[in-house]
């Protein structure tokens, strides 16, 4: 389905994801989740270190976002975890004509 | 990167886990290995009974880390395969799968092997160390008419209760006179065995077993225990033969110095299979403390280990069993009273060398560290006595107050200092202490209070980011007449920060603003985006309306279909009287809906939920009131409400309550001449009675208090607040008051009907109508 142009995958299109929310996507074997924030776009791995919840489904505010199982908070910029020493991984991610993009980092 | 040598941990256990963690914490950079000879990543053997759990269990559940773990600390983890030798001198390990690994040092964690004594067919006994053990021990008890576990240590007894507990008769067989002799004294074993014969588990002491036949256990008197499956758990011998191999000095276990190190400097060894000082340790809390030493000595920093205080905890539902250091000594001092017995031995300086909690553990937190410091005390009896009502201030700062997230008391006082924090709420959220299974909030809400002199707690914020109450809030929606989440935000900056109050943000100007409240679903938990319960895996469970818990036989036909249709892993009964369809895929939501044809139950929601009902005067001989007419009512004028916290409600059709009314939110009562409301019941976490509202000659009445209520709830509790938590905080008087006074509650009645008019019955709708196009599907459409 996607298409690989250099190293960066297009995942889908914007409408695809609601305003302050997430949406997972397969990249390299890698789960990601994007994210449609006011003013632009984040992308983590969508893997809760803590017990693995899909942090694409977590409540999100505009710069972080909470797992829905155990309510870990992560930063969408830094990746880093609120109040803990846990971290995942910032991916890019860009709009170009509608479509989103994510590169791995 | 791990080409490089590094530090091998040999033994995926707690132990191997605790030494890779340690060293982590101490050394970003240094590459570490990890050979587990089981073919799981570490996982809590501790909990290991779990796993025979009659519904199976799963070992990914015990855990310790999660993969990512592995991964972000850079710790290779090879799984299934053993170390077969070890050249410390080359610094290599060689792997049974034929590989080899190299390594500056390596650190022996190979644990322990199930001691199983000379038995005439032994063979066929069963030990009860890892998973595999408990597949087979589950599976041999499914046809069995009797078990018999062969030793009355913490091990066998947590086996036996396990086993009583999968519905098979079990007798436990010890060699001595007293159960748990390495811990107890002879009192406190005689008050055991009979507590462990009240959870149906038989107790035959002073049994020596000399063989095992096809129709049972023989003893050596010639006696024989007719039964068919034996489990051995007389105890351990640490693995040694690998160090043995390796030419290390080994006793009963792999000898090492204070600093861990064995007879070769670059080996190291913790846990079970070490023996320091002459003692061999079989419990997990030494493991920790030797896991730090061993990190030490290997960052190079001076340290020594001096030993652990043997504690010890049995994990048998029921029975409160605390030990530490000695259970008899040269001074000692017992309050015992009926079922309890409480000990604590003094030497003859009069420093705490041990203590025995049974029946009545308070103050085990104080009393463990006590033996830990060696204490000294003059009057050991009234240290006791003061343990059993030890405050919060009087636990050390390394009393662990929550479990379930392993803070102590040190970290949370620490924590309201920094902060400084003012109320439970923003304690639990910067600490979590207390948000787990909550049963601490109240020692954390006393170490608040100490803190903060004895002040009353800031009020609980429903934006703690912004400190703003539910009260300032409401006073902002209505003077501003904002409709939405999103206005809240821009009017105060409420929900923008970490966003967890968004929920409650949209409770509160959906109560406020009812029929003219704008729906935002960035704000709602995902359950309230997708209408489903999220589950742990990150499937959704779906529970269809089944109001009073009454249900067609074509209704229950659609639900086997559905189940089969979508190849739900399982269907389960729920307590609330309602079928659980589990396991289903978040875009397979709509279609489940459509197939199955019957509204949403809401049982994701911060909502009202089930009415639980009996049988009452249809069919039951003692019925006094019809019960599920009444709940179908109660349930049908409730349901699609939202609610500051879910409202769990039944209907019993006589005083002895098979629905369980007196335990519920909203509990209804038929007695002889009419109907009795409960409210602020539960019988979760927390159980709590109900008190008594009202007692009024007719359901019709019964039903128009209980909607009163709910009314009242909506609109006063803070978010998340239970009823039970709402009524213990302003007590029934007052709620009584204004519930049952004649205006007010005809003001409640009229706010109900507005808000239920503006409440939508059957989210599940929006299977047609979805609130966007991709509400429920991910980018690339599956997972």
């Amino acid at each position: 389905m996607s298409v690989t142009i250099d190293t960066w995958v297009r995942v889908g299109a914007v409408g695809d994801v609601p305003l302050l929310e997430g949406r997972s996507v397969t990249v390299d074997a890698r789960r990601v989740a994007v994210f449609r924030l006011p003013d632009g776009w984040a992308a983590i791995d969508a893997v809760c270190p803590h017990r693995g919840g899909p942090l694409g489904d977590g409540l999100v505010a505009e710069r972080c976002v909470t797992c829905p199982l155990h309510g870990r908070r992560f930063d969408l910029v830094t990746g880093e975890q609120d109040g803990g020493d846990d971290v995942v991984a910032v991916h890019d991610v860009e709009e170009r004509d509608g479509e989103l993009w994510v590169h791995l980092t | 990167m791990y080409a490089r040598p590094g530090i091998l941990v040999v033994g995926g256990g707690i132990a191997g886990q605790a030494v890779c963690e340690a060293v982590r914490d101490r050394d970003p950079d240094v590459s570490i290995t990890l050979v587990c000879g089981e073919p799981h990543r570490p996982y809590d053997r501790v909990r290991l009974g779990s796993l025979l759990a009659p519904e199976g269990g799963d070992v990914e559940a015990l855990r310790l880390r999660p993969d990512t773990w592995y991964e972000d600390a850079g710790v290779r983890v090879l799984t299934g395969v053993r170390v077969t030798e070890l050249d410390p001198e080359l610094g290599r390990a060689a792997l049974a799968d034929g590989t080899d690994v190299v390594f500056d040092h390596a650190v022996l964690c190979t644990g322990s092997d199930p001691l199983v004594p000379p038995l005439d067919g032994g063979g066929g006994a069963h030990v009860f160390r890892d998973p595999a053990d408990c597949d087979a021990i589950r599976a041999a008890a499914a046809g069995a008419r009797r078990a018999a576990v062969i030793g009355g240590g913490l091990l066998g007894l947590e086996a036996a209760h396990a086993l009583a507990k999968l519905g098979c008769p079990t007798t436990v067989v010890h060699l001595v006179d007293r159960l748990m002799e390495r811990q107890l004294d002879g009192p406190a074993a005689a008050l055991l065995a009979p507590a462990i014969e009240r959870l149906g588990v038989d107790v035959r002491l002073t049994h020596a077993s000399r063989a095992i036949t096809p129709t049972g256990l023989v003893f050596d008197d010639g006696s024989e225990l007719e039964c068919d499956l034996v489990v051995v758990a007389v105890g351990v011998r640490p693995h040694v033969e690998l160090a043995r191999a390796a030419g290390l000095e080994v006793a009963r276990g792999v000898v090492v110095d204070d600093r861990l190190v064995t007879s070769h400097p670059k080996v190291l060894a913790v846990g079970e299979c070490a023996e320091h000082r002459g003692v061999v340790h079989g419990i997990v809390a030494p493991i920790h403390d030797q896991a730090q030493v061993a990190a030490q000595t290997l960052a190079g920093s001076p340290c020594a280990y001096a030993g652990s205080i043997p504690t010890a905890k049995l994990k048998v539902m029921g029975i409160d069993l605390v030990t530490a250091g000695a259970a008899e000594g040269p001074r000692e001092v017992v309050d015992a009273a009926g079922d309890s017995y409480r000990k604590l031995v003094a030497d003859p300086d009069g420093r705490v060398i041990g203590a025995v909690l049974l029946g009545d553990a308070r103050g085990a937190e104080l009393l463990i560290d006590a033996v830990r410091t060696a204490r000294e005390t003059d009057d050991p009896l009234a240290l006791l006595a003061e343990a059993s009502q030890a405050t919060a201030a009087e636990l050390p700062d390394s009393a662990q107050v929550c479990n379930c997230n392993g803070v102590c008391k040190g970290a949370i006082v620490e924590a309201i200092r920094e902060g400084p924090l003012g109320s439970t709420q923003e304690v639990v959220s910067v600490t979590r202490a207390g948000a787990g299974c909550g049963s601490c909030k109240p020692v954390v809400s006393e170490l608040l209070k100490l803190e903060r002199d004895g002040a009353a707690e800031e009020p609980a914020y429903l934006c703690p980011c912004r400190r703003l109450t539910r009260e300032q809030v409401a006073q902002l929606v209505r003077e501003q007449e904002l409709t939405s989440v999103g206005e809240v935000a821009e009017a105060c900056g409420a929900g923008r920060d970490c966003g967890a109050c968004k929920p409650g943000l949209a409770y509160l100007v959906s109560e406020l603003q009812a029929g003219r409240f704008r729906e935002e679903r960035h704000a709602r938990f995902i359950n309230d985006r997708v209408h489903a319960n999220i589950q742990n895996d990150g499937t959704f469970s779906v529970v269809p309306r089944i109001r009073g818990g009454v249900v067609t036989p074509d209704e229950l036909r659609r639900i086997a279909d559905v189940a089969d249709r979508y190849e739900l892993p399982m269907v389960k009964i729920t307590g609330g009287q309602r079928i659980d369809l589990l396991g289903a895929r978040k875009e397979q939501l709509p279609a489940i809906w459509e197939d199955l044809g019957m509204p949403s139950g809401h049982a994701y929601a911060k909502a009202v939920r089930t009415v639980k009902t009996c049988v009452g005067t249809d069919f039951c001989r003692f019925g006094l009131g019809d019960a599920i007419a009444v709940g179908i009512e109660l349930e049908r004028a409730m349901e699609g409400l939202h609610t500051p916290h879910k409202v769990k409600s039944a209907v019993s059709g006589c005083p002895r309550n098979c629905a369980e009314s007196y335990v519920k939110d909203i509990g209804l009562v038929a007695v002889d001449g009419g109907w009795e409301i409960y409210v602020g019941g539960a019988a979760g976490g927390t159980v709590r009675k109900g008190d008594l509202l009202a007692s009024v000659a007719s359901s019709d009445e019964a039903i128009r208090i209980a909607l009163a209520f709910l009314q009242h709830y909506r609109e006063r509790a803070e978010h998340l607040e239970r009823t039970y938590a709402y009524l213990q905080r302003v007590g029934i008087d007052g709620v009584r008051e204004a519930v049952l006074d004649p205006a007010e509650q005809a003001a409640l009645i009229e706010r109900y009907r507005i808000a239920k008019a503006a409440s939508d019955p059957d989210p599940w709708r929006e299977r047609d109508a979805p609130v966007h196009p991709r509400q429920f599907a991910e980018l690339d459409g599956a997972r």
